[in-house]
């Protein structure tokens, strides 16, 4: 998944879009709340000289981070935080299963580790990696291969961790993107 | 108040060492290297999340502005955890495939 991203990340860099005053001004006020959450003062110095740095690292990296970012973006954020929450509930159940099967005194005969192969029909490459690292922080299932047509390779401890995977998780994360077919 | 503040301080304190307990026993006691890393990489994230809500909930003792933003700075960790924490497991277990370490099934431990 990693090899995906670069590869887009190239693609990003040659594409001068038009609204790199937009990224400018995102990557700016992303820096400076870093900025003021680390320096915790609130000095007119130190909050001017968090501006100046700021701007200066917005302005030489705002192609990096929020490359050819648009208004339209801004709904997938607002989507990707309301998935947030459901995949930490997810991710607490899961932790749970996991705690009741490492602590089961017949855990050999509870486990059955097997590999599982879907494909999942997401198109972006920021679609499969999101959904890559949800089945890898979900406990009980990790992702061993996603190629960049939507197909997964996962490895999954039980039957019970592996059987909801191409579905809900999938649409979930398509819906955040907009994929929805 | 600040009996309840400590009584779910400690809750949270306590599952998170449940859950990094949890993480290292599951490294013993698992079959091979792939569901090994169930335990190793998925109970320290909750486990670490969990502490660090207990942290968080000690602090809120005496609130202000500096008290808040040192929670957020601890909730920092937390989400770089979460960021590290898959990217760091997916690569070993892609090792692991290059490698060609075969899986342990519980076929192959009938036959």
């Amino acid at each position: 998944m990693k090899e995906n991203r670069s590869e887009k990340q190239g693609t990003w860099s040659r594409k001068k879009s038009g609204s790199a005053l937009f990224s400018f001004c995102i990557t700016f006020v992303f820096m400076f709340v870093t900025w003021i959450i680390l320096s915790g003062k609130f000095d007119p110095l130190l909050l001017g000289l968090g501006i100046f740095s700021s701007a200066i690292v917005a302005w030489f990296f705002h192609d990096l981070l929020f490359a050819g970012a648009t208004m339209e973006q801004a709904g997938v954020f607002v989507r990707f935080c309301r998935y947030m929450p459901w995949l930490v509930m997810e991710i607490i159940k899961a932790n749970f299963h996991m705690l009741y099967l490492v602590f089961h005194p017949r855990m050999r005969q509870l486990i059955d580790p097997h590999i599982i192969q879907f494909q999942t029909g997401l198109k972006s490459d920021i679609a499969i990696t999101t959904l890559a690292n949800a089945i890898t922080l979900t406990p009980g299932t990790v992702t061993i291969t996603a190629t960049s047509e939507g197909g997964f390779r996962v490895h999954s401890i039980d039957r019970k961790s592996a059987e909801g995977l191409p579905g809900v998780m999938r649409d979930r994360v398509a819906h955040v993107y907009g994929e929805n077919r | 108040m600040h009996i309840l503040i400590n009584i779910a301080a400690i809750f949270f304190l306590a599952m998170g060492l449940i859950f990094f307990l949890g993480g290292a026993v599951g490294i013993i006691r698992m079959p091979d290297f792939y569901s090994r890393l169930h335990p190793a990489g998925k109970l320290d994230t909750l486990g670490i999340f969990a502490m660090v809500l207990g942290l968080v909930i000690y602090n809120l003792h005496h609130f202000s502005i500096e008290v808040l933003l040192l929670s957020i700075k601890m909730f920092l960790i937390v989400f770089f955890v979460f960021l590290a924490s898959p990217t760091a497991t997916h690569s070993i277990v892609d090792a692991g495939m290059r490698a060609g370490l075969r899986p342990w099934t519980r076929k192959t431990k009938k036959e």
